[in-house]
């Protein structure tokens, strides 16, 4: 073909053309393609149920966001087994598959195994559930965690022991501090001690018992916290292990002033109060929860109760959709699916329409978001009511609690 | 203190006792066919899952549980020894771990489909009840698993000691060729043999039933306990299987309360580690040793 000004001038016409238009169209596809979101669960082994309500949370989110028109997002789950190392393996794959932005990983051994992965990929990781310290304390830049950390859970529950104590009038001496000897129940218990001896408070830990995770039977451990006389039994534990921990304290009739779990799951779990009926009632625990006076509360609940009648909505169903919240305000204010800019976006997150108690939903230097309250569960009639603060409560609390026998 | 210990002491006691049915159908399984059964953990929480749906349906105890997982777990171990486990018998062991391993996995899937992951209990006012005898206190569901267990061992005693299926069970047990030389038919034996051994899985499933929340993955730790009973009491061995249960069920609960309870199962490896020091037999393996 001759070379020709015309020729020359068609060519490039053409050419800018072509550049243009796939760009846009390109750029159109990219920002039409959902965005992929990781979540590593132990939808397998010995947390397989709690970590099952997650599941239902992230699943009622991603429903929930597409509802109200927030950005595309296409979840894609991987099962951690209940094996911290599979944190690792888990995230990995999901990255590999994609993955702009993880979720997980519920517990705290597998969480900072998914955050090393998380951090090496520079793909970020909102944290659902996962209590300790260690996960937002280690420098990583690429963690986001909406769950409180364990000595604030403890913080939490101090203040809501004390509070108790002051609105009925019943003084413990001592407790005795039951503990799942894992990652979790030992930050806990380290956090117990600490936080105890900061606020002075005047109520004497005479002895703490661990237990082991896998644990069939919780008899002799109940009996040697019976054996301390303590006027307090504070478990942390799981809901396997509270209902055990129940059983034996019946069979064994011992009757201390008040069972309250110091920011430990299991009593506000439907299994929990299926399992042990009339003698799961009265059982305290501090555990940040959902705030029953906002409205959104109120139809997110209603929603979940439309697909899951038969389950409850608990913390593992709210911290989980809100963590698929806080992605999609991310993803939205990025604009893209990106992983940097979702980093970036998640540094600036504020949002203040949410619903699990406690102030806004942002993210401090080390990705903590230190806003997350803690409320004061009861169960009355097989069911967790808020019985604290004042602001927020349901009912009053039974304190102390009613002997077996008479129940 | 004493009243701790002594009651810790007893329910150790009668936990060891559920402990060793346990292990006695695994030995038993052993002793005759030489075949060790990997999915002996499977079947226990198959009884378990047994007893809970008595429960749930007609409101039965554990003892109403056993004898309705006793049954059926005879029949599914005959039937499995029979058209499936067969073949087996007379291959290398590796591959016939290889398949009880394979049957671990697949009774914990089915577990999965049919009951879910979620952690079940029995709820039964039975559950939280308990006697008093002085200082001591044990509740009623332990008494009740381990009179279950004693009946049960003592039945299979009966039937190994007086009935013409125990002579030839224990003619198998001792020479299989010389036992097929006079007639028995061995195949029968040991599909009889493998119903006995599931059977005492099952039953003991459901008698602890009531005592722990039911789900699949507590399966391994049935599995783990009944091998070390076995190795300490002896392979094959069933007095040696009552012993080592009693022996791990006390050491577990005294090493909790005098040590630690996160540390109680570290007791029970010890003991092995001490038994395969000084008896690598077992307590009651004699006979093996005199083989080798």
């Amino acid at each position: 073909m001759k070379l020709t000004r015309r020729s020359w001038l068609h060519a490039t016409t053409a050419t800018v053309a072509l550049a243009a238009t796939p760009l846009r169209h390109l750029r159109r596809a990219r920002a039409a393609a959902p965005v992929k979101v990781g979540v590593v669960l132990p939808t397998s082994g010995v947390m397989a149920f709690p970590a099952q309500s997650c599941r239902r949370g992230i699943d009622l989110g991603a429903l929930w966001v597409r509802e109200q028109g927030g950005p595309q997002l296409e979840i894609l789950h991987m099962d951690s087994e209940s094996k911290a190392e599979m944190g690792r393996v888990a995230a990995e794959k999901l990255i590999a598959a994609g993955c702009s932005v993880l979720i997980g990983a519920f517990d705290s051994g597998t969480t900072i195994s998914a955050a090393q992965a998380a951090e090496e990929a520079k793909v970020p990781l909102v944290v659902n559930i996962a209590a300790a310290p260690q996960v937002t304390e280690q420098g990583l830049r690429y963690v986001f965690r909406n769950f409180p950390k364990a000595p604030q859970l403890i913080v939490n529950a101090v203040r809501r022991i004390k509070e108790l104590v002051e609105t009925t009038g019943a003084q413990p001496k001592t407790a005795v501090l039951l503990h799942v000897n894992d990652t979790f129940g030992k930050a806990m218990s380290k956090g117990v001690s600490l936080v105890w001896e900061k606020l002075e408070v005047p109520i004497e830990i005479v002895e703490k018992i661990p237990y082991d995770r896998a644990a069939k039977d919780l008899s002799v451990e109940i009996a040697r916290a019976k054996a301390t006389g303590a006027d307090l039994l504070m478990p942390i534990t799981r809901v396997r292990d509270a209902i055990l921990i129940v059983r034996e304290m019946v069979k064994q009739d011992w009757n201390p002033m008040g069972i309250i779990g110091p920011g430990s799951p299991g009593p506000y779990e439907k299994a929990f109060t299926d399992a042990t009926g009339k003698y799961g009632d009265e059982y305290m625990v501090s555990a940040p929860w959902y705030d029953p006076t906002r409205e959104m509360t109120a139809r997110v609940l209603a929603r979940f109760a439309e697909l899951h009648p038969d389950r409850r909505f608990e913390l593992n169903v709210g911290f989980s959709f809100e963590a698929v919240q806080i992605v999609a305000d991310a993803v939205a204010r990025a604009g893209s699916g990106d992983p940097e800019a979702i980093t970036a976006a998640l540094r600036e997150t504020h949002i203040t329409e949410h619903i699990m108690y406690g102030g806004p939903i942002a993210f401090d230097e080390n990705g903590q978001n230190n806003n997350v309250g803690g409320a004061l569960l009861q169960n009355q009639n097989r069911e967790p009511v808020v019985v604290g603060p004042k602001e927020i409560a349901q009912a009053e609390p039974i304190f102390p609690m009613t002997p077996w026998r008479e129940r | 203190m004493i009243e701790l210990y002594l009651n810790v002491a007893v329910n150790g006691v009668l936990m060891g006792l559920v402990y060793a049915l346990i292990a006695v159908g695994l030995t038993i399984i052993f002793g005759v066919m030489r075949i060790v059964n990997f999915a002996h953990g499977e079947l226990v929480v198959a009884g378990m899952y047994v007893g809970y749906l008595v429960w749930e349906r007609f409101g039965l105890s554990p003892l109403g549980g056993a004898a309705v997982a006793g049954p059926l777990a005879f029949a599914f171990g005959w039937l499995l020894q029979r058209f499936v486990v067969a073949p087996f018998v007379a291959r290398p062991q590796h591959i016939q771990f290889l398949l009880f391993i394979a049957f671990a996995f697949i009774i914990t899937g089915i577990h999965l489909l049919a009951f879910g992951a979620d952690p079940r209990s029995i709820f039964s006012p039975l559950s939280f009840e308990a006697v008093t005898f002085g200082i001591l206190r044990i509740d009623l569901v332990r008494i009740q698993a381990a009179l279950g267990a004693v009946l049960m061992m003592a039945l299979l005693l009966l039937v190994i000691r007086f009935t013409s299926l125990g002579r030839r069970i224990r003619a198998a047990a001792d020479n299989p060729l010389g036992a097929q030389v006079v007639g028995i038919r061995i195949a029968q034996v040991y599909a009889a043999t493998a119903g006995i051994g599931m059977a005492c899985a099952g039953v003991a499933g459901a008698l602890v039933a009531p005592l722990f929340s039911i789900h699949p993955y507590i399966a391994p730790e049935f599995t783990l306990l009944a091998f070390v009973i076995v190795i300490i009491g002896g392979l094959g061995s069933l007095p040696g299987a009552l012993l080592g249960g009693l022996l791990i069920g006390t050491a577990e609960a005294l090493a909790a309360v005098l040590v630690s309870p996160s540390l109680k199962s570290m007791f029970s490896y010890a003991l092995l580690i001490l038994v395969l020091l000084l008896r690598p037999a077992g307590l009651f393996g004699m006979r093996e040793a005199a083989r080798a």
